[in-house]
């Protein structure tokens, strides 16, 4: 157990680099900026008066050195900067942007796992059947379709043709369903293919062999015994998939108008608002480390087999 | 190889050959000339693919986004496999700490942010261009040349043939070309292909997000984003640019699954 604890500490100090290299990435996006980011922010008419203003305000008056810890200390405090015309604090609009996209995210993923689990079992326990055919095409149609067509095609379908859910909008189920299978399509189709291999692999086990021969009927064979461990790697996959969820609202959010934080990133870069772009990927990025931290975490607690490094 | 390959390998075939020779299939002109009277028009017989919501040939904007689709796909592959079989072959050689900070550090930070993320934030910073774009995906790309061959640098290199090279007075940078390289060549291949449908999908999101190439080239995803306005009333504004990125994506896919079950004894039936 001390072992186990002790591989745990390990994994949770993993993250500290990895989060420090995520905040200096972001801090250093700024300087990437061609030219001079304070006069791309004012306009190319506003007078040097403008500009030194904009210039303070980003903070890019002083040596990098002391940007970098006034980065980190405004980061802390929660002062993630102001946008120059509204003057909105920046770390509110992500506060209030956030919960949507995790909604959505949420959504997606008991979508993709309610698809992608009795498909992917089916297609193992009946391989070469009508269901194993019928993965295989779910799974290229899904990581072939971009998310930008497929949403439209939905909407076309299911809101204008059929009239059974709403064009956009947000707010209850009716909203939630067509941008969630959206943004569940290409993860449904990886997460389908990773139960099936993962499933035929352990039929293929001394265990299954036995519970056979003792006389337990398939679906007993399948259910309790199968499913239990053929399912440990599709967690880890699932914790995973969940960031690439998030790097996928973005366009999701976008085609359905989803008022999340990756639609609120993309509106951030064509008002040029510097800080809050920085935000939103700050925030998506973190969301995404965590939860694969996370992951990592439950997998080690559900497979005893994973051993301490 | 399986007919999947081959059919992957034919429509791929297609796609190049039509970005290469666009401007003979249809002039930019046709690219280009707005007809505002006759905006959103369904497919008819002069325009098989409609028009769009400025009333420009569809079908001749779909045969030149295949140009930035290619381009952008070919060179971030060309990039990011160069650089990644540098870094991963150098790591792998190297050992040591080096190979600690290279591949237990700088490829977990590039692993532990979502790829388009990055992708996004450099080019929000950057400007919008071709070159920022091929860039920021070229950046996020090629850890996965590395890790590879990095794997197969500490795999080849405990080969006989290789220790027999040594002891004959070949140098590290002998070995590598003609021993460690020449071996690792066929998963490259399948990474490349794979990389190749994945560069075209980012292209065309990036697109969509206002991130792509600049006006007047048509690309793919832009149309999409371009028309949005128009996706219920003239749905075929969407739905030809979307089949064309989904062909070309599963094309690339198809080549690389394909030669990778034909690399991979245990995959092959029994």
């Amino acid at each position: 157990m001390r072992g186990f604890a002790f591989a745990l500490l390990r994994r949770l100090l993993i993250v500290i680099p990895v989060l420090w290299a995520v905040v200096t990435l972001v801090f250093l996006l700024i300087h990437i900026v061609p030219g001079d980011p304070a006069r791309q922010l004012v306009g190319e008419n506003a007078t040097e008066e403008q500009v030194q203003t904009a210039r303070v305000e980003l903070g890019l008056d002083k040596p990098l050195g002391s940007q970098y810890v006034d980065y980190w200390r405004g980061l802390v405090r929660g002062d993630w900067g102001i946008n120059p015309v509204t003057r909105q604090p920046v770390l509110k609009r992500i506060v209030s942007r956030y919960p949507s996209t995790i909604e959505l995210a949420v959504a997606a993923m008991f979508i993709a796992t309610l698809i992608s689990i009795p498909l992917g079992v089916t297609a193992a326990t009946h391989r070469g059947s009508f269901v194993d055919s019928l993965s295989t095409l779910v799974a290229l149609l899904g990581i072939s379709l971009p998310s930008f067509a497929l949403g439209p095609l939905l909407v076309l379908i299911f809101s204008v043709n059929l009239g059974v859910t709403p064009v956009s909008g947000i707010g209850g189920i009716d909203n939630l369903i067509l941008p969630a299978f959206t943004l569940a399509a290409a993860m449904s189709a990886f997460l389908t293919r990773i139960v099936r291999s993962s499933v035929l692999e352990e039929l293929n086990e001394d265990y299954v062999r036995t519970a056979r021969a003792k006389g337990l009927p398939e679906r007993t064979v399948i259910y309790k015994h199968v499913l239990k461990n053929g399912l440990i790697p599709v967690v880890t996959v699932l914790g995973l998939q969940f960031g690439v969820l998030l790097a996928g609202a973005i366009i999701t959010e976008r085609v359905f108008s989803w008022p999340g934080v990756g639609s609120l990133l993309v509106d951030s870069i064509s008002e040029r608002d510097y800080k809050l772009t920085q935000g939103c990927i700050l925030v998506i990025a973190a969301t995404y480390v965590l939860v694969n931290t996370a992951t990592d975490i439950v997998y080690r607690f559900l497979d005893p087999r994973i051993k301490v490094e | 190889m399986s007919t999947i390959a081959k059919s992957g390998f034919v429509v791929a075939a297609l796609l190049v050959l039509m970005a290469a020779l666009s401007p003979l299939l249809a002039s930019w002109e046709r690219v280009q000339s707005q007809d505002l009277v006759s905006r959103l028009d369904a497919p008819d017989r002069s325009h098989p693919m409609g028009r769009d919501q400025l009333g420009r040939d569809e079908l001749a904007r779909i045969i030149y986004g295949a140009r930035v689709s290619m381009l952008v796909g070919l060179s971030v592959v060309t990039i990011s496999s160069i650089v990644g079989v540098l870094i991963g072959s150098f790591s792998g050689y190297a050992g040591g700490w080096v190979d600690r900070i290279v591949s237990g550090f700088l490829f977990n930070v590039f692993l532990s942010f979502p790829g388009i993320l990055l992708a996004i934030a450099m080019v929000a910073f950057l400007g919008p261009s071709l070159r920022n774009l091929v860039v920021a995906l070229s950046v996020i790309g090629w850890v996965g040349y590395a890790r590879l061959m990095r794997a197969q640098v500490l795999k080849v290199r405990e080969y006989d043939f290789v220790t027999a090279a040594r002891a004959l007075g070949a140098n590290n940078v002998r070995i590598l070309l003609k021993h460690i390289l020449p071996n690792s060549i066929q998963p490259l291949i399948v990474q490349a292909s794979l990389g190749m449908a994945g560069a075209i999908l980012a292209e065309a999101g990036m697109s969509f997000l206002g991130l792509g190439v600049p006006e007047p080239i048509p690309s793919w995803g832009k149309m999409i984003d371009d028309s949005r306005e128009f996706w219920f009333t003239a749905p075929h504004l969407f739905i030809f640019p979307g089949v064309m990125i989904a062909l070309a994506v599963l094309a690339f896919n198809f080549i690389g699954d394909g030669l990778r079950e034909k690399l991979d004894p245990r995959q092959q039936p029994r």
